[in-house]
């Protein structure tokens, strides 16, 4: 029998005030995928992901985390407990600026674990060797590239060794070989860690070398609301799809003014 | 020395003619636009022509001058001794100065949306309030997400580093207190109560008054910058999402910090304050020793402490404030400014109103 869904999210909508986001997104993850959700400018993505690590709680709809409802009917505590299944990496790294990269990444280890200090920095040490960075374990977040926050950031969402990733926009600011580095990081993780990976990003590239299967988002999925219209195999949604945003989007054309 | 740009306006056979000499850039444009646009509108009912052969230059902002004039004159105008760039350069320019203006975004600052922004503002602080509340609570389970490190890191910022400011302040308060109730006082021949006088000034109102105002203007501000600029990078999100509470990691520790500081620099400060007024009693004459016994009658250990408790509190407003100020930062680069002067605006205000509820409270209970 095959593993269970790691992510479930029943029919999530968003609404600011009078504004609509999205609604009717959705969609399943299973374990050890690398899940994108990508889209154009003002799709919604990034609120997506946001409602499914936590930080929003949806307007309507269900979101249900290795078997525990986090978001909509039957939410109970599972919420708070959910950073133990999750890492985030945020878009610029967001390292705490007042730390070394070694230190950012033991924090959540100083606060949920018992490890001796000698075992805190071990793990640190591992994880930061794992993304790369291991010389750059006593360097302050000023002092390093975009690229490198980034890998730090993924090293410490890593510090856990949570079941499922958050990536949000890896590749935004990167050159293309940087980016192609962390394409081929995300995968090999994926591969040595087994975790489940969930990437918001809108690099063609990135999606093409990374998505087992995406779910794409427009802001006129329908004529009062953003939502989902398509969601699969990148290659295949390349080659098949009829919907026009779909095939300008991995095309790379603009949008024919009809 | 380039040739300055020149307008010339003539009439021949009927039709208006503008000729420009010289380079049409953006400088060149700049230097005849009005007078070309009063000659294109002047000219408005007969044909108009617009001759380039004695411009040196002309670019797509020289061509916006051109089709603004044709717009003032109402219909397009004969181009003359322009190259085919420079033609097509005034079509470009003709629909974007066609296009329609959109009309401003309609401003929602009615009184109904400064009411309903007022109240988000107090609901905001309300749930500010019991989030720190529920977090104190919280602490025994959550020891680890406050960290002690932070904590004697905000002590010597907000403490040590506010004493030399603290003496320097108090020092001269109490200076130009003694000195400016001296001359009225003496008219009296009261003039030995300046000591009482400023004693229980200081110890009573100006010490915590002025140590909080400190705290507010060089702590809040800079709690406020603080948590702006982690918020507007996303390190609060982190936080959240690692499952350590932002309000036990950063606001807890920077609100113990103060609490605990403000009674030692607003002591600090009194002393100082003590210090300027004897300089001035000195001055006058008065002995060392008449000061002393003066200052020592004046206030008694209740009004000390109730001066120390009062700062605390006072401690306990600015840091919150500049604690708030800085997670509710918004976005784009003028966000965390606005969470300073919030921050600091906020604590002196909440101060002065803490001060009117303490002068209340102590009357009733008679200290």
């Amino acid at each position: 029998m095959t593993e269970p869904p790691v992510i479930v999210a029943e029919a999530l909508a968003q609404r600011f005030g009078t504004r609509t986001i999205f609604r009717d997104v959705s969609f399943q993850v299973t374990p050890g995928e690398v899940f994108v959700i990508l889209g154009g400018s003002g799709c919604g993505k990034s609120t997506l992901m946001k409602q499914l690590i936590g930080l929003l709680t949806p307007t309507a709809g269900r979101i249900t985390v290795r078997g525990q409802v986090i978001a909509g009917p039957g939410a109970g505590k599972a919420r708070a407990a959910l950073h133990h299944d999750i890492g985030v990496m945020f878009q610029s790294g967001a390292l705490f600026g007042s730390m070394t990269l070694l230190e950012n990444v033991m924090l959540p280890l100083e606060v949920f674990t018992d490890l001796p200090p000698e075992g805190r920095a071990a793990v640190a040490r591992v994880k930061l060797a794992l993304v790369g960075l291991a010389d750059a374990a006593s360097l302050m977040p000023a002092e390093i590239s975009g690229g490198m926050a980034k890998r730090a950031g993924i090293a410490r969402a890593m510090a856990m060794d949570p079941p499922l990733l958050f990536l949000d926009e890896p590749s935004a600011g990167l050159d293309p070989i940087t980016s192609a580095g962390l394409d081929q990081l995300i995968l090999a993780l994926r591969r040595d860690l087994g975790a489940t990976f969930v990437v918001v990003t809108h690099e063609l590239a990135s999606i093409m070398a990374i998505a087992d299967r995406c779910l794409m988002l427009d802001r006129a999925a329908f004529p009062d609301a953003g939502g989902v219209i398509a969601e699969g195999d990148p290659r295949r949604l390349r080659e098949e799809s009829t919907h026009p945003t779909v095939r300008a989007f991995f095309r790379r054309e603009p949008l024919q003014a009809a | 020395m380039p040739a300055p740009v020149r307008l010339s306006v003539m009439e021949q056979a009927g039709e208006v003619v503008l000729a420009v000499t010289g380079r049409l850039d953006a400088q060149g444009a700049g230097a005849i636009w009005n007078a070309t646009l009063r000659a294109g509108a002047a000219a408005r009912g007969r044909p108009l022509a617009i001759d380039l052969s004695a411009a040196s230059f002309c670019d797509l902002d020289g061509a916006t001058l051109l089709a603004a004039a044709e717009a003032a004159h109402g219909a397009p105008a004969t181009l003359r001794g322009a190259t085919e760039h420079v033609a097509a350069l005034l079509a470009r320019a003709r629909t974007g100065v066609a296009a329609p203006v959109p009309p401003p975004p309609a401003s929602h600052a009615g009184p109904r949306e400064t009411l309903a922004a007022a109240m988000a503002l107090v609901a905001g602080a309300i749930a500010y309030l019991g989030e720190t509340a529920i977090a104190l609570v919280h602490l025994p389970r959550h020891r680890r997400m406050f960290r002690v490190a932070d904590f004697l890191l905000y002590v010597l910022q907000s403490g040590a580093r506010s004493l030399p400011l603290a003496m320097l302040l108090g020092y001269l308060m109490g200076l130009i207190l003694a000195f400016q109730s001296e001359v009225p006082m003496r008219r009296y021949g009261a003039d030995l109560f300046v000591a009482d006088l400023v004693t229980i000034a200081l110890v009573r109102e100006l010490g915590p008054l002025l140590a909080a105002i400190i705290l507010s203007g060089r702590t809040a501000s800079a709690f406020a910058a603080e948590i702006g600029t982690m918020k507007v990078n996303e390190e609060v999100d982190a936080l959240t999402t690692m499952g350590i509470d932002p309000t036990v990691n950063l606001v807890l520790p920077r609100i113990a910090a103060v609490m605990l500081v403000m009674p030692v620099v607003t002591l600090v400060l009194e002393f100082a304050g003590l210090a300027g007024m004897t300089t001035v009693m000195r001055s006058f004459g008065f002995p060392l020793v008449t000061i002393l016994h003066e200052t020592q009658g004046a206030a008694d250990l209740t009004d000390l402490l109730g001066g120390l408790a009062k700062s605390m509190a006072f401690g306990l407003a600015v840091a919150a404030i500049g604690c708030r100020a800085g997670l509710a930062t918004g976005v784009g680069p003028r966000a965390v400014g606005l969470a300073a002067t919030a921050a600091v605006v906020g604590g002196i205000v909440s101060t002065i109103a803490l001060d009117g509820i303490f002068a209340l409270l102590f009357y009733r209970l008679g200290l």
